[in-house]
């Protein structure tokens, strides 16, 4: 049973004349406990389509279900138990005033858990963080431990469907693969389903079993990644796209 | 554990308990705030200001509105008179001390009403968007319109002659500024992605402007206050001048500045001492300003 259906998506920016299509027609879908790449370049709209899915971007038409559930424009709270985001920039994506623990602590909070000093702990634990990051700010910490915390963030209200923003295009080459290593053990052990976005395709190779290549708003191609592996991509534009990163 | 003093428990690196990291943050804030030697200043003029507020029957030399028309607009030093008298004959100091009262009460009456009304309304207005921002930001604009003495004076007018209500129509005039202000603040933060991930935890919207906004908006709110005291205080001793403000007996600073304004050729102080007094009083809290955005603001505390 696929975890993710989406159908003929269309989403786009502004009205009238400042009307921008960022993505169109886009139609894939995704099995429970896969992962599966969005790969193109700047622009292509491979993040757009994560922020429909997350209704972050609320202008779309088109289908889209998670686990069986049509998607409406207002999401219920049921929806962010089931799906969560992890953004790109994890300089970004942390309040600058609230510690680590108030982080967790009020996503734990929203979604209704008791016991939120054990799931604390516990969440630190599991992204490779201890116990003396807990209460430090987000100015105190590296890069590779703020997207710990976003990891953990994520993790919290335990999705079953994890969206990836380019989780590792800010940070060190080095602190990349730890991050990469990271999203690899947490699906094995969690039974998670990936939706990750990325222009580096070797990150792709390396984490996700299917992907699709986007341009200019529009999938062009989705494949396995063996044919990935194999240079035997179809459409022009991806086998240029597999030329430039080798 | 026993042997370790209190200062290193605040200043440890790997706090035990939720208290003990907000003691520590408290405490390590309190270091930098120490540490900024012209925030300290400005500190303990404000301290001495409440002091001298509480013990005013105490350390006032005299009656602040006995007359002594004999002995009537008295240079500085004159005996048991250090400031002078004004004209009609009233200690100076003395009603600069009182005074320092009700200069306080001005002060903390505008300080908890304007800027928590400019607060909410500009950060409702930039984060809700739509029309209701449009709205909000025309009713602003209608305010910002009207000079502000001009607007405090039909306030003044409608509410009725007194010092309350001078400091009410003024902090009915001054929430404009702010509330454009913690608008812009949070027209750039209402896209940054820390937002939308509380977003996508299903939090509403009061939630995120209380909980996520606020804290990003008051420390330049605190800034902009603490530079706007000199003006509020001003402006309560312009209504004071204009019979609207502060009635005559009372020594409100503004009012002894305007009623020594007459003599102020031949007789300095009369008018000096006051203006002296509200110039100390703006600019320790232009100081405690700068300081407190410095440590209200982690990233820039290091």
């Amino acid at each position: 049973m696929s975890m993710l259906d989406i159908n003929d998506l269309n989403v786009w920016f502004g009205h009238g004349r400042d009307r921008v299509d960022a993505v169109k027609g886009a139609t894939f879908t995704v099995a429970r406990g896969e992962s599966f790449g969005l790969v193109g370049e700047s622009g292509s709209g491979k993040s757009t389509i994560l922020r429909a899915i997350s209704g972050l971007a609320p202008l779309w038409s088109g289908g889209m279900a998670v686990d069986g559930t049509a998607l409406s424009k207002q999401r219920p709270k049921a929806f962010y138990k089931t799906v969560q985001m992890v953004f790109q920039d994890p300089y970004a994506s942390l309040h600058p005033r609230h510690s680590v623990d108030q982080v967790l602590g009020e996503t734990l909070h929203l979604h209704g858990f008791g016991d939120i000093d054990a799931r604390v702990v516990k969440l630190l634990d599991d992204v490779g963080l201890g116990q003396k990051f807990r209460f430090r700010y987000p100015h105190q910490l590296s890069g590779g431990q703020r997207q710990r915390v976003a990891i953990a963030r994520a993790l919290a209200p335990e999705p079953e469907l994890l969206l990836l923003d380019e989780p590792t295009s800010a940070l060190d080459v080095s602190v990349q693969a730890e991050i990469l290593n990271l999203l690899v053990d947490l699906r094995r052990d969690r039974g998670l389903t990936y939706v990750m976005v990325s222009h580096d395709l070797s990150v792709v190779g390396h984490m996700c079993e299917r992907l699709a290549v986007m341009q200019n708003g529009q999938i062009v191609e989705i494949m396995g990644v063996e044919t990935l592996r194999k240079m035997e991509a179809k459409h022009p534009y991806s086998q240029s796209l597999l030329a430039a990163s080798v | 554990m026993a042997d370790q003093t209190l200062r290193q428990w605040l200043l440890t690196d790997t706090p035990t308990s939720r208290r003990h990291a907000k003691l520590s943050a408290i405490y390590q804030g309190w270091l930098s705030f120490r540490g900024n030697t012209m925030a300290m200043i400005g500190l303990w003029i404000l301290l001495a200001l409440v002091g001298i507020a509480a013990f005013a029957p105490i350390l006032s030399p005299h009656d602040p509105f006995v007359q002594d028309l004999g002995n009537r607009l008295a240079p500085l030093g004159t005996e048991s008179h250090i400031l002078g008298t004004d004209s009609l004959g009233r200690d100076i100091l003395s009603r600069l001390i009182y005074g320092s009262r009700i200069t306080l009460y001005i002060v903390a009456l505008v300080a908890l009403i304007a800027p928590v009304v400019g607060l909410l309304v500009g950060t409702v207005s930039g984060y809700v968007g739509g029309w209701v921002d449009v709205v909000l930001m025309r009713i602003t604009d209608i305010f910002l319109a009207f000079p502000r003495l001009v607007l405090a004076l039909a306030f003044v007018a409608a509410l009725g002659a007194g010092i309350e209500n001078a400091v009410l129509a003024i902090s009915l005039t001054a929430w404009p500024p702010y509330a454009r202000i913690a608008r812009a603040e949070t027209l750039t933060i209402r896209a940054a992605d820390y937002i939308s991930a509380i977003q996508l935890q299903g939090a509403g919207a009061m939630r995120i402007i209380t909980r996520h906004i606020w804290p990003l908006c008051i420390s330049s709110l605190i800034v902009r206050v603490t530079l706007d005291m000199a003006g509020i205080i001003l402006a309560a001793a312009g209504l004071g001048f204009l019979g609207l403000g502060a009635q005559p007996p009372s020594p409100e600073w503004g009012a002894m500045i305007s009623e020594g304004r007459r003599f102020i050729l031949d007789h300095w102080w009369v008018a000096t001492m006051p203006g002296l007094a509200i110039f100390t009083v703006s600019l320790a809290f232009n100081l405690l300003g700068d300081g407190l955005r410095d440590v209200l603001d982690p990233k820039g505390g290091e």
